[in-house]
């Protein structure tokens, strides 16, 4: 593998990037004077800024490297993630925003608690923020591993876990300074950047091909050893019946996992009031639909300029798709400028997931359950700091030894305990008044620790040849991704706790109170 | 339009002694607003306002969300169990598959102009009337 671009040149752009965007986190920092401004940007963003951010957040690494990355690989089987990540905006804007930018603060936590005994809830709520974030946080980490290996030409494993950790420090760095505002800030910038960068790819390999799609899949077809079968399902999942249930299954946790995710939920509440947070949605929607239908043609332009076998010898692997891709078609200025946008949409994702972790544990666990709701400000928010450099340091761990897998896969397990812990507890909350804080603890934990416990003893972890461990041999679950069995296992958990527990009449003023907030608006904070 | 409009008074009558919402010195001038200004909750939530707008939202939100989880779902499958139906080419080399996944695009954003629209015209203006019945900032 010949260097791809130019080391020299590739840095200076990323360094230019990362100043300015520092810069602009330092500028919008001064202003980080209370909890609100530091968690929820003191409510203060439009529903269309907001609606970037938003989709900021969610054009990750994991989507742009990952996603482009699995259609080059797989074709037809990596396209389902850009599916799936199109239509789980829906159950963000059918389900989940309104009531919840009506009903909390900060946190999934302040949601979840409302109406339910507080300090166990909101533990578990911390519980579960934290070990969401951490998995997201691990496939970004990977991905800026890769991506970095790949600027830089760096091959060896040991050189890529140094890279990951100086890139994870930064990260934090960002977030200890920004907090919410500038991290918003980063996400808007990165967003259009990143929105841009890849239309114009698109627009550039089309024109190449005369504006055919076709024209482009028929080309890919001939750098793919599966020929035209790449095209159709079945080129990673699909031979046989377990592998399609683990297609399936991994269909589930993407469109019911991503609008679970805490730092998607936490995005939520910087917008001043329910109708703004539907117009983001909006908003995202839109900027998504155009990004994913990117990822088709950068995916498959890849794959017909790049050729497969050249992507999964790069280092990054198959992460690289879209930046060799650049480079084949722009050169080494193209290469740096999509590195760095992509660097920069790791550093804004990583940014804003370290903030979820950080004042989940901060705001939940620190000032109202150790605190029990009398803590000083100023030391919550230097506790969330703190939280903040513990939870950067675990995913550089993690990162580094997840790294080389497919971020987008890594991310689909985050989506699987997401739905799995979240989604149902969320709903339950929202929309059925019997649901009590047993019915909620159930639902957080069985979810959450189903979830773990199937991906601890899955493929993905052991046993086989690109498992993590892959040495050793101890998987009994079939299935790479959990979400079949922990999402609708989490929602009968919940349910069957709730039916076979006490009501909770002295809460009764409290549901009645979530209700009429989160339908109507009334009494929400402004 | 909600037929059976009520005056907050008759509604105080209905829910007082049941409730046990009455403010310790008059009972007449007692409102969706308690005395520290916070909305009375417990009796918002029985006023034919709030229960229209509770069912314009989830007769919109749940059917939506049916649909559009089938339709997915629906694609997921065949994409699974019918390969050979999907792999079918329909245009150049782009075949049914590929389709049936950008089609899930396109019902998207059709769901969501249509939430957008529905809030817009069904959901706010209920929002606003309960907000001004109850005498709650909004």
């Amino acid at each position: 593998m010949p260097t791809t671009g130019n080391p020299v040149l590739n840095l200076s752009v990323f360094a230019v990037f990362v100043l300015i965007t520092l810069y602009v986190v330092y500028r919008f920092s001064s202003r980080n004077t209370t909890a609100s401004d530091y968690y929820a940007a003191g409510s203060s963003f439009t529903g269309a800024q907001n609606g970037v951010a938003l989709s900021g957040d969610f054009l990750s690494a994991a989507s742009f490297l990952g996603i482009s990355g699995g259609i080059a690989a797989h074709g037809y089987d990596g396209f389902l993630y850009s599916v799936g990540w199109v239509v789980a905006w829906l159950v963000g804007l059918l389900l989940i925003a309104e009531g919840l930018r009506n009903t909390g603060r900060f946190t999934v936590g302040d949601v979840l608690a409302f109406r339910m005994r507080q300090r166990p809830v909101r533990a578990a709520a911390a519980n579960a923020t934290l070990v969401i974030s951490f998995f997201y946080m691990i496939a970004q980490m990977a991905g800026a591993g890769g991506l970095i290996a790949l600027l830089l030409n760096v091959s060896s494993k040991w050189g890529q876990a140094l890279l990951i950790a100086l890139v994870g420090m930064v990260m934090v760095l960002y977030v200890l300074l920004g907090g919410m505002k500038g991290t918003t800030w980063v996400q808007i910038i990165k967003a259009v950047l990143l929105l841009l960068c890849v239309t114009m790819m698109s627009i550039f390999l089309l024109g190449k091909f005369g504006f055919s799609l076709s024209a482009i899949m028929q080309q890919a077809t001939e750098n793919n050893k599966l020929g035209e079968a790449v095209l159709d399902p079945g080129a990673k999942y699909g031979f046989s019946a377990m592998s399609k249930l683990d297609f399936v299954s991994l269909a589930l946790s993407l469109v019911l996992g991503i609008a679970s995710l805490p730092h998607v939920l936490m995005r939520f509440y910087t917008v001043p009031n329910a109708s703004e947070a539907r117009r983001s949605v909006v908003w995202a929607t839109w900027t998504m639909v155009i990004f994913y239908l990117c990822t088709l043609v950068i995916g498959f332009g890849a794959m017909a300029l790049v050729g497969t076998d050249k992507i999964a010898a790069a280092p990054g692997g198959e992460n690289s798709a879209a930046p060799l891709l650049a480079f084949e078609i722009g050169g080494a200025v193209l290469l740096g400028i999509v590195s760095a946008v992509a660097f920069a949409t790791i550093l804004a994702v990583v940014a804003g997931l370290t903030l979820a972790a950080s004042a989940s544990f901060a705001h939940d666990v620190y000032a109202n359950v150790i605190k029990r709701g009398n803590a000083e400000p100023r030391r919550e928010i230097r506790v969330a700091r703190l939280t903040a450099v513990v939870v950067g340091i675990l995913s550089i761990i993690g990162g580094i030894a997840a790294n080389g897998q497919n971020v987008a896969f890594l991310v689909s397990l985050a989506l699987a305990l997401a739905a799995s812990a979240n989604l149902s507890t969320i709903l339950y909350t929202i929309f059925w008044r019997r649901f009590n804080t047993t019915g909620t603890l159930w639902s957080i934990y069985g979810g959450l620790g189903s979830c773990l416990v199937l991906i601890i003893f899955s493929p993905v972890m052991s046993g086989a040849r690109t498992s993590i461990f892959p040495d050793v041999d101890f998987a009994w679950f079939p299935l790479g991704n959990p979400g079949l069995v922990s999402i609708p296992f989490s929602f009968l958990c919940g349910f069957l706790a709730t039916i076979f527990s006490k009501r909770e009449p002295e809460m009764d003023a409290k549901a009645a109170e979530m209700e009429v907030r989160a339908i109507s608006g009334i009494g929400a904070r402004t | 339009m909600t037929k059976a409009m009520r005056s907050p008074g008759e509604a105080h009558h209905e829910y007082r002694e049941t409730r046990g919402f009455a403010s310790f010195d008059d009972p007449e001038a007692l409102s969706y607003v308690d005395s520290d200004g916070n909305p009375n909750f417990a009796l918002i939530q029985q006023t034919d306002e709030f229960r229209v707008l509770r069912r314009r939202l989830t007769t919109f939100i749940f059917p939506m969300t049916a649909l559009f989880l089938a339709s997915y779902l629906t694609f997921v499958l065949l994409s699974a169990y019918a390969k050979d139906f999907v792999s079918t080419k329909v245009i150049g080399v782009i075949n049914l598959g590929i389709l049936l996944g950008l089609g899930q695009f396109v019902t998207s954003i059709i769901i969501t102009l249509g939430y957008a629209r529905y809030a817009k015209r069904r959901l706010d203006p209920q929002r606003k009337l309960l907000a001004e019945m109850t005498g709650v900032e909004e």
